[in-house]
């Protein structure tokens, strides 16, 4: 019984698994330098020191603190301007051009100018994550509650629900779909930014230690967090799709 | 003497304003008196401003020309004395059945017990007993709109508006839902104005059907149409049948019209 769902579990990380092999096979085999390419066994071996020194888990409660912070701003201040701009017209017809002139920028061009205006520390990483992560929320917020079924508005309104009221009932729970697929655009953008911005000014965090590590060339410890930063972006996308599925179990 | 009607609709003109194109005159001087505990049906053609009335009337748009009064005051806006059902039924897809026909009950004030028992006692009565934990993709056609229907009565307001509500159920479904909103009615009594292009349907449900004519809507008269309805087999006497046709008649000019400006 227990066979199965192992050899099911094993079938599907199977293209994983033959990966990893002929990475440890090109780099003992000396296909590429191993410099180039450490073997993964090795990779392994910086992981496990990395662990035990305590580095890894420091580094990354701060990158995660700082991509949570950021993240949790933006998802708050998005979603709630999203559906602002939707149901006010005026408000749309102010911020709508500048939310379209900002979207399409590329955020790590602003990566300097949060650091001259907070520093090297969290601060200046919170927000640019925070300023990257907003507009795709805005964006998802902003088209789903514009899709608002107006018979469901009406129908809040006559039973009684005050216009800020049936907004909380019919409007924000009518965004949430694109509202959680922009969060889940978001939700990549924050650890791209997290590390590059780590990775060009920082003390702290996965993007300093790779930068670090590689600049004293430990480049298996190198791999090492880069593959922990791939990880868990990975595993953060899981749980978010998880929890998104619960909380839209009303849909079919 | 009679006591005033409960629903007054004065020369009340409005216009269609589509998001691009042309606005449209949807009613032109439609006057209409509706009396408390009455069962008017509002009968005409696709695109004669039936429901436009019937949302003027709700307070969902704005009275451009005329006047609306209902019990005696100008209608500002929506409001729980007037229920609205959808043909789409317009349930709120996030909550359960339960939590649907709740949501009036908590926008007034009454003790949590109160509004659990009057909510299953609703739910209860349109016959939706062991779906409360549904959610409305879980349902059918029909039990949706029972769910509108309890959720809407549950809230107890004076009159209900009906936008075509068995419009989109299939046939037989629609037959057993026009014989229990005629038992609920005769239980509750309360004022029902409902709308619906089916002419078969307003001579069965109504007291009263008033025939509007093709764009720019009118009412263009209105016909009695009591019959003992608590009788099963009513919809097979002449007179029903005969009714029918009259009405028919009346409709069938409108809807060929409707049909010749249609773009």
């Amino acid at each position: 019984m227990m066979t199965y769902p192992l050899f099911k579990l094993l079938i599907r990380h199977a293209p994983l698994l033959i990966l990893a092999m002929a990475w440890e096979a090109a780099s003992r085999l000396h296909l590429v330098s191993p410099l180039a390419l450490p073997p993964l066994t090795d990779v392994a071996r910086a992981w496990f020191e990395l662990v035990q020194s305590g580095e890894l888990l420091s580094n990354g409660l701060s990158s995660l603190y700082r991509a949570g912070a950021g993240l949790a701003l933006a998802i708050m201040a998005g979603g709630a301007l999203g559906i602002f701009m939707a149901s006010s017209r005026p408000v749309n017809a102010m911020l709508g051009p500048l939310v379209e002139l900002f979207y399409p920028m590329p955020k790590s061009a602003l990566i300097p100018v949060t650091v001259l205006w907070l520093g090297f520390g969290d601060g200046s990483k919170i927000l640019l994550i925070f300023l990257g992560c907003m507009l795709p929320v805005t964006i998802g917020a902003y088209n789903g509650a514009r899709g608002s079924d107006r018979h469901l508005i009406w129908s809040a309104r006559s039973m009684g629900a005050r216009r800020l009221r049936m907004v909380w009932d019919v409007v924000v729970p009518s965004a949430l779909p694109e509202l959680l697929n922009g969060v889940r655009t978001a939700l990549a953008l924050s650890f791209i930014l997290l590390v590059s911005s780590e990775l060009i000014v920082a003390r702290q965090g996965f993007g300093y230690l790779i930068g670090y590590l590689g600049a004293n060339g430990s480049y298996e410890a190198m791999f090492a967090v880069v593959l922990t930063v791939a990880f868990t972006g990975f595993l953060a996308d899981r749980v978010y799709q998880a929890v998104v599925a619960r909380v839209l179990r009303w849909r079919e | 003497m009679s006591a005033p009607a409960q629903i007054i609709v004065e020369d009340v003109r409005h216009h269609y304003r589509p998001a691009v194109g042309r606005e449209v005159l949807a009613l032109e001087n439609v006057s209409l008196q509706v009396r408390e505990r009455e069962f008017l049906a509002l009968l005409g053609p696709s695109g004669c401003g039936k429901s436009t009335l019937l949302y003027l009337i709700g307070g969902f748009l704005p009275i451009e020309t005329g006047k609306v009064l209902v019990d005696g005051r100008p209608v500002a806006g929506p409001g729980p004395d007037r229920g609205i059902v959808f043909q789409n039924f317009a349930l709120f897809p996030w909550k359960t059945v339960r939590k649907n026909v709740l949501y009036g009950l908590e926008r007034q004030a009454m003790r949590r017990e109160e509004r659990e028992a009057r909510a299953q006692a609703f739910i209860d009565l349109v016959g939706l007993t062991g779906f409360e934990e549904s959610y409305p993709s879980q349902l059918s056609g029909g039990m949706k709109q029972r769910t509108a229907i309890a959720r809407t009565l549950a809230f107890d307001p004076h009159m209900l508006l009906m936008d075509e509500p068995f419009g989109a159920l299939d046939a037989q479904t629609r037959s057993l839902m026009q014989g229990e909103l005629l038992a609920i009615w005769e239980k509750t009594r309360k004022t029902v104005i409902f709308v619906t292009h089916d002419v078969h349907e307003a001579v069965y449900l109504a007291g009263r059907v008033a025939v509007m004519s093709a764009r720019p809507g009118r009412i263009k008269t209105i016909v009695d149409t009591r019959f003992d309805k608590a009788d099963p087999e009513v919809r097979r006497t002449k007179a029903f049948v005969d009714k029918v046709d009259e009405v028919w008649n009346l409709v069938r000019d409108e809807a060929v019209k409707a049909l010749e400006k249609r773009p």
